[in-house]
């Protein structure tokens, strides 16, 4: 019972940061691997605001979110609205996203150090309730929380709004929405906004969950969160929640019965095999198109 | 005659990884050339790092067949991997490679015969610099032999067009596979070379960073030539080197300047000069030209 709690926190994360990762991909059919830097950096500027001007973290919160999506317009602007028309855009994007993954990650090593920074004491207060024979603290169920809040956000917005609409459109077919009247440049560059958000969003949860802020800190979750894609099947929001909380909950046990460092081992192996048998993922939609 | 052997004993080191990185990007070229971004090369390194270290260090087998078993594991290992994973394609192949690549090196972590995560040091050095120099120029012989050959037609083929090549009677599958595997073996040699050079090898000596390194050597050199990859991991070898004797001056600790320089030459590559750093003259004489016509 223990473990399933702290599984669904650490798949909650692991969610939020998959679903960035695959929007756009969904959209643009790129690989952006510049998402974990943001996921970086919007903890320490989370870190920033909360130590050094002393906001408090329901305030800090939604200000890094917002500073991880605006991130995202500079990177699309920067790094792949410039290959946009080339042939081999995915993977000269691939590269220039790793291009910027390295400038960010510079950045933050520069400001901030190599070392690990923490959040101050008591940002967000520490209590614990039993539920079931589980330990939960108020940090496990506030972040689930959010996590979940942002889940049906974003559904409202993919679903129900004219954005969403026009996301779908886009990430159908560039050529016939804009022949619809799209503004396909507008559009992606709002989904780099969304998808980096999110990012932003699991860097702060995941900066707070664990304490630990550093510059590598998104090397980790960038891999994870390529087997969370994968399994889900790439492109595939509901496919990436439910692969990332399964992700969460198998490391879990995984550390628990067979020791922590065959954790990272689990995602690999099944990223390997889901690609070599079913490259569509659980969710995946239709057989990948040739090229 | 002082004054040169100070040079060398300062910058051997700067030197055998100039060969080293070389012969990295060129295993990442391999696949490159006909078009598939497969990002498997860490383990392959690994493998071999770890096969030549154990074959002088625990049978006691003489470098060079060392050094040649550690070329030839990783080389057999390609094929299995090949075979399932060049079904998938692009961005997928990637993924699926990182994965092989990561699963290599978790399981040395978890390995306790090899000391896990602290790898084995006290390596006898056996390799100088003259041998790393003298792999990068075989490696760059082999590569410049394929080019203009019917085998060299064939990749270009694949690359610029698969489904085409395929219908043409060029058999993909097999040039593909033969790409994976020889630069899985070159990828298992500069790993032989650095463990016997550095005294040590440890997993996360390969990780997926490294390969990451691999790649962006290969593409700021320049992937459509087989010599792009070796000059671009010469000059982003040679680049912290100066950066270290430049960073006082701009306030900025060597270690993320050199970073911030690497992810900036990267992006104006990529934008810029997507031949990479040998298109340059040709781009430079073109602009010469224009300037002159106008």
């Amino acid at each position: 019972m223990q473990q399933a709690v702290n599984g669904l926190f650490l798949g909650s994360i692991y969610a939020l940061f998959a679903l960035g990762y695959t929007l756009v991909f969904g959209v643009l059919d790129i690989l952006n691997l510049a998402h974990a830097a943001v996921f970086m950096l919007a903890s320490f500027v989370a870190l920033f605001l909360v130590g050094r001007s002393g906001l408090h973290i329901l305030v800090a919160f939604p200000l890094a979110v917002l500073f991880a999506g605006l991130l995202g317009v500079v990177l699309e602007r920067v790094a792949f609205r410039p290959l946009r028309a080339r042939a081999d855009s995915n993977i000269s994007g691939l590269i220039s996203s790793i291009a910027m993954a390295t400038v960010f990650e510079a950045l933050a090593l520069w400001i901030w150090g190599p070392n690990v920074s923490r959040f101050p004491f008591g940002t967000i207060p520490e209590r614990q309730f039993q539920v079931a024979g589980a330990v939960i603290s108020r940090l496990q169920l506030t972040i689930v929380a959010v996590a979940v809040a942002i889940f049906l956000l974003l559904t409202w917005l993919v679903t129900r709004t004219r954005l969403g609409r026009e996301v779908r459109a886009v990430a159908e077919s560039p050529r016939a929405a804009r022949i619809l009247g799209v503004d396909v440049d507008r559009v992606i560059a709002w989904s780099f906004f969304i998808s980096s958000a999110l990012g932003g969003a699991a860097g702060v949860l995941f900066g707070l969950a664990f304490n630990a802020i550093q510059p590598d800190m998104g090397r980790g979750v960038e891999l994870k969160g390529l087997a969370v894609i994968i399994l889900g099947g790439m492109g595939s929001m509901p496919g990436a929640v439910v692969a990332g909380f399964a992700l969460g909950l198998t490391e879990v046990f995984v550390v628990a019965h067979l020791g922590a460092s065959w954790r990272d081992a689990i995602s690999f192996a099944g990223l390997f095999l889901i690609l070599v048998l079913r490259p569509r993922g659980l969710f995946g939609a239709a057989a990948l198109r040739e090229a | 005659m002082e004054w040169l052997q100070e040079t060398y004993a300062t910058y051997q080191s700067t030197l055998a990884y100039i060969g080293l990185n070389g012969l990295l990007a060129l295993s990442v070229y391999t696949t490159l050339s006909c078009g598939q971004l497969a990002l498997g090369n860490a383990g392959f390194a690994a493998i071999g790092a770890y096969a030549a270290t154990l074959l002088t260090m625990k049978a006691g087998a003489p470098f060079g067949l060392s050094l040649l078993l550690g070329a030839l594991l990783p080389a057999l290992v390609a094929v299995p991997l090949g075979l399932p994973v060049f079904r998938i394609r692009g961005v997928f192949l990637a993924i699926a490679t990182i994965g092989f690549g990561e699963v290599v090196r978790i399981g040395l972590v978890n390995w306790e015969y090899v000391n896990g995560a602290q790898g084995i040091v006290a390596i006898p050095q056996k390799a100088s610099v003259g041998l790393v120099w003298i792999c990068l120029a075989g490696a760059l012989f082999v590569l410049s032999r394929i080019r203009g050959s019917k085998w060299g037609f064939a990749l270009e083929a694949i690359r610029e067009d698969e489904p085409a090549a395929r219908t043409m009677g060029i058999h993909t599958a097999r040039y593909k596979l033969a790409m994976l595997v020889l630069g899985a073996a070159l990828a298992g040699l500069a790993g032989g070379l650095e463990a016997h050079f550095t005294f040590m090898v440890a997993p996360n000596g390969f990780s997926f960073g490294r390969v990451v390194d691999m790649l962006v050597f290969a593409v700021v050199g320049g992937a459509g030539a087989f010599y792009g990859p070796a000059i671009g991991a010469a000059f982003l070898t040679l680049l912290p080197e100066v950066l270290r004797e430049v960073s006082p001056h701009l306030g900025i600790e060597p270690g993320p300047l050199r970073m911030l320089v690497n992810g900036l030459v990267l992006l104006a590559v990529i934008l810029f000069l997507p031949q990479g750093l040998v298109s340059l003259p040709a781009w430079w004489r073109e602009r010469l030209a224009s300037r002159r016509s106008a």
